[in-house]
Parts: structure tokens; C-alpha cells; sequence
């Protein structure tokens, strides 16, 4: 079988089924929003800092979409407590691929990412490094389509 | 039509002629099921693209020399060979190319919109619209102040003749509607609605991105004042649209894009036009596109178009039958007995459709999955993206049942 199928391991699986972390956070230190546009997939993150202003003491997810999306925001989440905002944010799109742990087709590395973007974006926006945004969108070029595509 | 127009395709010899069809992936046959996005193209057009490129590659209208003259008299030709597809019996003034459906539409939309529209007046679409007219027309009455009213859909999925004669009145300026639905499948009562349209002095502009390809169009039958469609979903090449016109009316609409050969003469102060349908195609034209758009209409009607829209009508009602016996797939769009063309939109219980798109690609069946470029039509039907099936003349019921086999490997995955 192809790329499609190595997509849908079990783990993938097991997280769109079973989300870890899914809910809500009524305490949240900050919470942000972000969709993806294509395919409709939508994700909250409600985030809990400690005293430190820094580490994340509590993540939670709320949302609808692909198996893609909601099951990298149910691994984020988990990976995401005890790091810290900086550690966060040095995030790229190959630690939610090796995160994944399958090859993500192309066109669907958007899924893979929103919701490492909405947890950056909502990190940025409460440290008042970027402007606040209502809602983060995962943009066509995050696709990354290689040329050969 | 004579019994010998609508005799069952010879679809085995038919797929002798697409290549394409041979390719292998994820250790199954290609089964492809995604004709409503865009269509194969078959030898006879491939080669007489190559034989342009080969033999009589020149621009037009401006040369005087020998491949120029073939080259534009080939280029002319094409515009009355679509003219003959469709029944224009004005010819090559009526018929005008672009680089698509969309092209079309905004020619209309910039060249008779912007000048004609005001506050006070009123576009109607429907709620089906592609949003090759449905953005178009909104922006346009953005600009103009005019105002964009959508005729609904009944619950069975069709469109609502007794809302459209309520919405289309006296200040209705232009309607606008899809010949067929790309996402519900349904084919519109054209004719009926150009009536309406007209009782009111409206024009009547038809999005026939999705009849063209499959069944005979009649533009005077139908009493279009436009009719616009695409090459490539008809066994042409990409970047080869068309815009049917009224003469009359494409006459009196100024041009869309300005530059060379639309101009007869040009003074540092002024410039004049020239006659139709060069006035509209500004710049060295789509000269490959159209030949090989000419070809891909001798290949059709040399299969019949009447044979053509049976062949889909049997498949879309096999594929439809399959599809609804299964209790956790909602179909979408009227049954067979209503009128449905070769497509069916779908989705598998909660799975999202690029989810099952994904799944089905390891079985190597391609289909379409998303909203279609019809955004506000999936809000309607209550879901963010559906899957969807469409079939052209070289596919077969053995292919269905194929899908029919991923679909359920789609579920058990996801069970």
C-alpha cells in the first residue's frame, strides 16, 4: 500500500477516535482559535501556563475536522505539556511530522500543522509578540508541494 | 434522436484511446472517478495538438506567410466547429475563446456588468452556483450596487421553479444558472428559466461547465443569451474556454481585456475594434487550445452526444443505487427517476471526506473531495466537504463496484 495507508496508522487512528486532552479549559491562561479553510477543520486550544509565565501546565483541544487534524492536535497536546512557551514556538513542521510518526501526503501537511499553529499563534499573541488575530488559517504554501508534485 | 445516436458505448475500444487509463498505483488498476474536475484526453487530441506544434505552429491573423495562414485559418475554423456543437447558427461571431468557465463568465461580468448594473437592480443565481458565478456576480454587485438574490433548491435537491419565478422580477437585470449541478448532479430546466428571464427583460447567462461534456446543448433551443463551458472537461486540453453569445449583444458590449488583435485601428488618441469574436481575444489567443478543443468535439460527436449522456445517466443511476444501499452513506441530489447526470457527491457516515479521498487513493480510486467550489451550497446541505464521484464515457460499472470496495475499506478502517 502507498503513502494514503501509511497515513492512517493505527496511532493516527487511535488519536482521531480516542482525542487525548478534548475539552475545555475555563482557567485557560490563553486560548486561540484556527481553522483550515480547504477542508474545513477546526481546532481550540486552551492553554494553562505555571507561575513561571512560561511552561505549560495544562493543554486542552476542542474541534472537528480530518483524522489528520484532530489526531496531530490530540499528540500536541499530550507532547506539549511541561515545555516551555520558547520551546513551543522553535516548533516546525517536521517535529509534527516525526510526531505523526507517518508520511504525510503534500497536500495534507496543512492538516498536520494547524494545530501546532494555533498553539503558536495563541503563545505569540499572549506574549504580545505578534498581533492579536481572531483566528489563525493554515495557509496553501504551508503544503509545502514539492516541485515534482 | 435516431435509435443509432444513443447505441451503448464501445467502451473497451474507447479506453484503446486513453492511455492514461493503463496507469497502475498502490498495486491496483487506476479507476478514476474525478471526470466533473476535469477529463482525459484522448490520442486523436493529444496528436493534433503535436501535429500543431510539428507542422503549422505560427500566430495568427497577422502573418502573411504560409504557417501563419494555416495556423489562423485552423484557429478560425475551430470557433465554427463550436459553433456547430452547440447551435449557433450565427457562426464564429458567436463564439468567442477563453481560458475557461470562469474566464467566460467574468468577460460577461466586466464587459455587460460594470456598465449596465446599478443600485436598484438585481442579479439572480441559485443556490447551486458554482463560484465560477456565484463570487463573480457578488463582486459585481458589490461594485455596482446592484444586488445578488438566489433562487432555492427543493428538499429533494433541485432547483425551485416556483421560487424562481418569485425571485426573478422586473428588476432582475441577468440570471445566471448552472446547466447541471457539479455537486448535486441535477440538470436545471434551462429552457423553462430563460422564459422567466426574459418575461422580465432580464438576460439569461448558463454555466455549462458540467452539461457540455455529456449530453447535446442547444443554445437556441435553449434561448441562452450565454452559454459558457471548458475544454478540458470534455476531452480537451486545459486552458481552452468558451463564451457563446447573442450577437446582437456581444455587439453592443464593449471589450473585456485591451491590447493587440481585438483593435482595427489605433491612433495615439483613440482606438476602434474589431469585429467579433476577435474583439474578445486580446493578445495571441489560445491558437493550440482551440484546434485541439475542435478535435475534441469530432471525437465526441463522432461517439454521439446522445450515446455520451446515456452512458453517464446508466452509470450515475448504477453508482447512485450502490451508493444508497449502503445505510451510513448520504447521497446527496435527486434520484435517477428526477434527472441526474454522471455524478454523485456523497459522504461516509462522520468520516471526513478528505479522510476517505485519502483512503480510497490506496485502492487507486480517484475522486473529488471538498466543497466543490460550491461553499455556500455545502452550508446548505449541513456539512463542510463531501465526496464526490463523477464518470465520463471510458468508465464502467466494474469501476463502481470498485469504489463500492474502497468505500467499505474506508469503513472498516475507520470502525
Amino acid at each position: 500500500m502507498g503513502m494514503g495507508s501509511d497515513m492512517y496508522r493505527q496511532q493516527i487512528l487511535d488519536h482521531y477516535k480516542n482525542p487525548r486532552n478534548y475539552g475545555e479549559i475555563e482557567e485557560a491562561t490563553f486560548t486561540h482559535v484556527g481553522e483550515n479553510p480547504m477542508c474545513g477543520d477546526e481546532i481550540t486550544i486552551d492553554v494553562v501556563l505555571e507561575d513561571d509565565d512560561e511552561t505549560i501546565e495544562a493543554v486542552a483541544f476542542r474541534g472537528d475536522g480530518c483524522a489528520i487534524s484532530q489526531a496531530s492536535a490530540s499528540m500536541l497536546t499530550s507532547e506539549l505539556r511541561g515545555k516551555t512557551l520558547d520551546e513551543l514556538h522553535a516548533m516546525d513542521r517536521d517535529d509534527v511530522v516525526d510526531m505523526l510518526g507517518v508520511d504525510i501526503s503534500p497536500m495534507r501537511v496543512k492538516c498536520a500543522v494547524l494545530a501546532e499553529k494555533v498553539a503558536q499563534d495563541g503563545a505569540d499573541i499572549y506574549k504580545g509578540d505578534i498581533e492579536d488575530v481572531d483566528i489563525t488559517r493554515t495557509e496553501e504554501d504551508d503544503a509545502d508541494v514539492p516541485d515534482d508534485a | 434522436m435516431s435509435t443509432q445516436d444513443a447505441e451503448a458505448l464501445d467502451v473497451a475500444a474507447i479506453r484503446e484511446d486513453f492511455p492514461i487509463l493503463e496507469r497502475e498505483f498502490n498495486g491496483h488498476d487506476l479507476v478514476y472517478l474525478d471526470n466533473a474536475a476535469t477529463s482525459h484526453t484522448p490520442d486523436q487530441v493529444v496528436d493534433e495538438i503535436a501535429r500543431y506544434y510539428r507542422e503549422y505552429n505560427a500566430n495568427v491573423h497577422r502573418g502573411l506567410h504560409q504557417l501563419s495562414q494555416e495556423a489562423s485559418i485552423a484557429y478560425e475554423d475551430a470557433h465554427d466547429r463550436v459553433a456547430e456543437f452547440i447551435g449557433a447558427s450565427g457562426g464564429r461571431e458567436e463564439v468567442i475563446f477563453t481560458k475557461n468557465t470562469t474566464e467566460s463568465m467574468n468577460v460577461v461580468a466586466y464587459a455587460w456588468g460594470l456598465s449596465e448594473l446599478g443600485p436598484g437592480d438585481e442579479v439572480v443565481l441559485t443556490e447551486m452556483e458554482h463560484h465560477a458565478a456565484l463570487v463573480t456576480w457578488q463582486q459585481i454587485c458589490k461594485r455596482t450596487g446592484a444586488e445578488c438574490k438566489y433562487i432555492g433548491l427543493t428538499d429533494d435537491g433541485q432547483l425551485d421553479m416556483d421560487d424562481a419565478r418569485d425571485t426573478i422580477t422586473d428588476d432582475t437585470k441577468m440570471v445566471s444558472a448552472v446547466h447541471v449541478s457539479n455537486t448535486l448532479g441535477c440538470v436545471n430546466p434551462v429552457s423553462e428559466l430563460a422564459d422567466v428571464a426574459h418575461d422580465h427583460d432580464a438576460l439569461f447567462f448558463v454555466d455549462g461547465a458540467q452539461a457540455a461534456p455529456n449530453r447535446p446543448v442547444d443554445v437556441e433551443a435553449i434561448d441562452a443569451d450565454f452559454y459558457a463551458f471548458s475544454g478540458h472537461k470534455m476531452c480537451g486540453p486545459t486552458g481552452i474556454g468558451v463564451l457563446y453569445g447573442k450577437e446582437h449583444l456581444l455587439e453592443s458590449m464593449d471589450p473585456y481585456l485591451y491590447g493587440g488583435m481585438m483593435i482595427r485601428k489605433v491612433t495615439f488618441e483613440d482606438s476602434t475594434w474589431n469585429d467579433l469574436p476577435w474583439k474578445f481575444e486580446a493578445g495571441t489567443p489560445v491558437i493550440a487550445q482551440g484546434i485541439a478543443l475542435a478535435a475534441a468535439i469530432d471525437y465526441l460527436e463522432d461517439i454521439g452526444m446522445e450515446s455520451v449522456k446515456r452512458h453517464e445517466e446508466r452509470l450515475a443511476e448504477y453508482a447512485y443505487d450502490r451508493l444508497t444501499e449502503m445505510d451510513d452513506v448520504d447521497v446527496y441530489g435527486p434520484s435517477p427517476e428526477q434527472g441526474r447526470t454522471g455524478l454523485v457527491s456523497f459522504n461516509l457516515g462522520d468520516v471526513h471526506a478528505h479522510d476517505l479521498s485519502s483512503i480510497l487513493n490506496d485502492y487507486a480510486v480517484a475522486i473529488r473531495a471538498g466543497d466543490h467550489c460550491t461553499q455556500p451550497l455545502h452550508d446548505q446541505l449541513g456539512v463542510a466537504a463531501s465526496a464526490r464521484a463523477s464518470f465520463y464515457i471510458y468508465n464502467t460499472e466494474e469501476e463502481v463496484d470498485k469504489l463500492v470496495e474502497a468505500i467499505e475499506g474506508a469503513r472498516d478502517l475507520f470502525a
